[in-house]
């Protein structure tokens, strides 16, 4: 043997080569995140990985397995979950509004020969999975209100895409693990205008009533308190409503001609007549 | 040097992608025209060919090809010495055992071991051994570490409609981490994605059910449990070992469009606050003064009514004192008299132009 590849080297690396790639060719490795079709002459055998429910990771299907060199050929899949998305859709509610919805499906392999001879690759599937997508969450939106629109999920709206969604995908070998709606936009232009619109009105309204409450409230406390002062001055003054009389006449005299608080009134000039009560003793009338 | 480099390589090359020096440049010029086909290590036309119809075979065996073409061309120019050779060899193979076979894992991370692509085992924080590469692959998945994902927000609006009908532009951010690092790395395909899109959703549906109020002040702590929780559940139905940590959400205007409108809201609610101020503030006044004049008059009225006639006379002539000792007085005799009135006017007033 050893001697065999010392005298000839260059053939028994070849031969090495050779044996190198035929046991590569025919002892493929299928990593845990693939499945595999094996294919003989364009029909398939066999399928290495194949997805099943509740089959824990590293169970048996991955890793090595076997192929016929030359005759038989690998179509790898993907087994992962895998997603879709859908072209930005308008959606018309049944009370004739318009609705930008934009949605994805999650979905996974589980019948990779069927996928493979319907669609042959990933990408194809992707392709005709999408518009699929697109027309099933359009129907079902179509047959809601807008309120509900807004929230599909609460009302088993989504549950209904998919289940519909599924019966066709199962055709492709596929499984819809999940369809939900990423955004619901308003259209631009006049919808999205009306929505900015209604909404500024509502925030004038709102500040409109707001400072009518304030200035209501304001005014109720300010009455409360007049009647407050007029309360406390009716059980001081109505005991005695004649020396009241007196009483703020006096007051008003000096507030009038004197001024309070330091501020000055304008300057007066008082005219007496001599019969004035307070010139009375002025005159030196007899007693 | 060439056998050491050539080897190596060619060790490597076994199992990653044909990347190396192996350039059709790199061949030396030794290479074959394309046209011989009867030299030792020309191609045979046909295996080529049937070769490049499976996916690892064109690589392997152009590669193979080339580097042979190297080595008995330029890499031998005399029969080297065999020992050399052998032990260079066997350092190595015993250099690749080492470096593919010792993992050190650190305390974030756990290794996530495939067996020729099949999961295997998983390695916890320490050294790790296992089979040598091309049979155990080792894949260090950061665990501990939280990573976060910011939405919404940035340069372009995202808008979101609440419940009431109102638009909201919302930003916020996701913090997850890896639970399970298998689940993580085998079950879902692109789970950044994923967790973009699945937070979107998320958040778009808890939004939809709350008003605008609610999502701009109030019930905010209340939204982001909703939305880690609603996002949990969804990654847990994909089975994708992904564990959020918590969603924060940063910013919950109204839309740049109707933001005015918004500010004059707070402007009315501030102006509402300041009218109540100011009544307040009016009413403690009145009902204060209310007080004190009462209160001043119920005094004086308590001795009043003790001498009744003297005390009205008293404040009588006292108030008279004080309200004609500030005034100018003119005392009239008899009715028809007309008095010079100006005068006493204009000696104040010259009295004051001279004190100023």
């Amino acid at each position: 043997m050893t001697g065999f590849i010392r005298n000839r080297p260059i053939v028994s690396a070849v031969l090495a080569v050779v044996v190198l790639v035929l046991l590569g060719m025919s002892f493929p490795i299928i990593p845990e995140t693939q499945q595999a079709v094996v294919v003989r002459f364009g029909k398939p055998v066999r399928i290495y990985n194949e997805y099943e429910p509740g089959r824990p990771i590293g169970a048996a299907g991955a890793g090595i397995n076997f192929r016929l060199p030359f005759a038989e050929e690998l179509v790898r899949i993907d087994k992962r979950v895998l997603d879709v998305d859908m072209q930005t859709q308008q959606v018309l509610s049944t009370d004739q509004r318009r609705l930008q919805v934009d949605a994805f499906a999650r979905y996974r392999i589980v019948d990779p020969l069927r996928m493979y001879i319907r669609a042959r690759t990933e990408d194809q599937l992707k392709e005709q999975l999408r518009p699929i997508l697109g027309s099933e969450v359009r129907n079902e939106l179509g047959k809601i209100e807008f309120a509900a629109l807004l929230s599909p999920e609460r009302q088993g709206i989504m549950d209904n895409v998919r289940t519909s969604l599924n019966r066709i995908a199962s055709q492709y070998g596929v499984q819809i693990v999940d369809v939900r709606i990423k955004r619901t936009d308003l259209p631009d232009g006049s919808p999205l205008e009306s929505a900015y619109d209604s909404m500024r009105t509502a925030r004038e309204q709102e500040a409109r009533s707001i400072r009518a409450q304030g200035m209501k409230q304001a005014q109720i406390i300010q009455a409360q308190a007049d009647a407050e002062a007029a309360k406390t001055y009716a059980a001081s003054f109505g005991r005695d409503p004649d020396f009241y009389d007196f009483y703020r006449a006096m007051q008003s005299y000096r507030s009038t001609f004197i001024g309070e608080n330091g501020k000055q009134p304008a300057p007066t000039t008082v005219i007496l007549s001599p019969q004035n009560d307070y010139l009375r003793e002025f005159t030196g009338r007899p007693r | 040097m060439n056998i050491l480099s050539g080897w190596g390589a060619r060790a490597r090359g076994l199992f990653v992608d044909n990347k190396g020096p192996w350039g059709p440049s790199g061949s030396g010029g030794d290479e074959p025209p394309p046209g011989d086909g009867g030299g030792p290590w020309g191609e045979p036309p046909r295996k080529r060919g049937r070769n490049s119809s499976s996916e690892p075979g064109p690589t392997l065996d152009d590669f193979l090809r080339r580097s042979r073409a190297r080595f008995s061309g330029g890499g031998f120019p005399g029969r080297p010495d065999a020992s050399i050779f052998v032990w260079a060899v066997i350092a190595l193979v015993l250099l690749w055992l080492v470096f593919t076979s010792v993992h050190s894992i650190a305390p974030a991370q756990r290794g996530v071991v495939s067996r020729f692509g099949r999961y295997s085992y998983t390695l916890q924080p320490g050294v790790g051994i296992t089979l040598p590469s091309p049979i155990d692959r080792v894949k260090k998945v950061d665990v501990d570490n939280i990573r976060s994902a910011d939405l919404g927000g940035g340069t372009d609006e995202d808008l979101m409609l609440t419940g009431d009908q109102n638009l909201i532009d919302i930003a916020y951010t996701v913090r997850w981490n890896i639970r399970t690092p298998e689940l993580y790395l085998f079950q879902l395909a692109e789970p950044e994605q994923t967790i973009n899109q699945v937070a979107e959703s998320a958040m778009r549906a808890v939004i939809s059910g709350v008003t605008l109020r609610d999502a701009m002040g109030d019930r905010r702590a209340d939204i982001e449990i909703q939305v880690a929780e609603t996002m949990q559940r969804i990654l847990d139905g994909y089975r994708s070992g992904i564990q959020i940590q918590g969603v924060a959400i940063k910013q919950a205007d109204p839309p740049d469009a109707v933001n005015d409108a918004f500010k004059q809201v707070t402007a009315a609610q501030q102006d509402a606050k300041s009218y109540i101020n100011q009544a307040n503030a009016y009413a403690l006044q009145i009902t204060a003064k209310a007080q004190g004049e009462s209160t001043a008059f119920d005094k004086v009225y308590e001795q009043y009514r003790l001498a009744p006639e003297v005390t009205r006379r008293r404040m009588y002539y006292e108030t008279m004192e004080q309200v004609l000792g500030k005034v100018d007085k003119t005392i009239v005799e008899a009715p028809g008299v007309t008095p010079y009135l100006p005068l006493p006017q204009i000696q104040r007033t010259e009295k004051k132009g001279s004190a100023q």
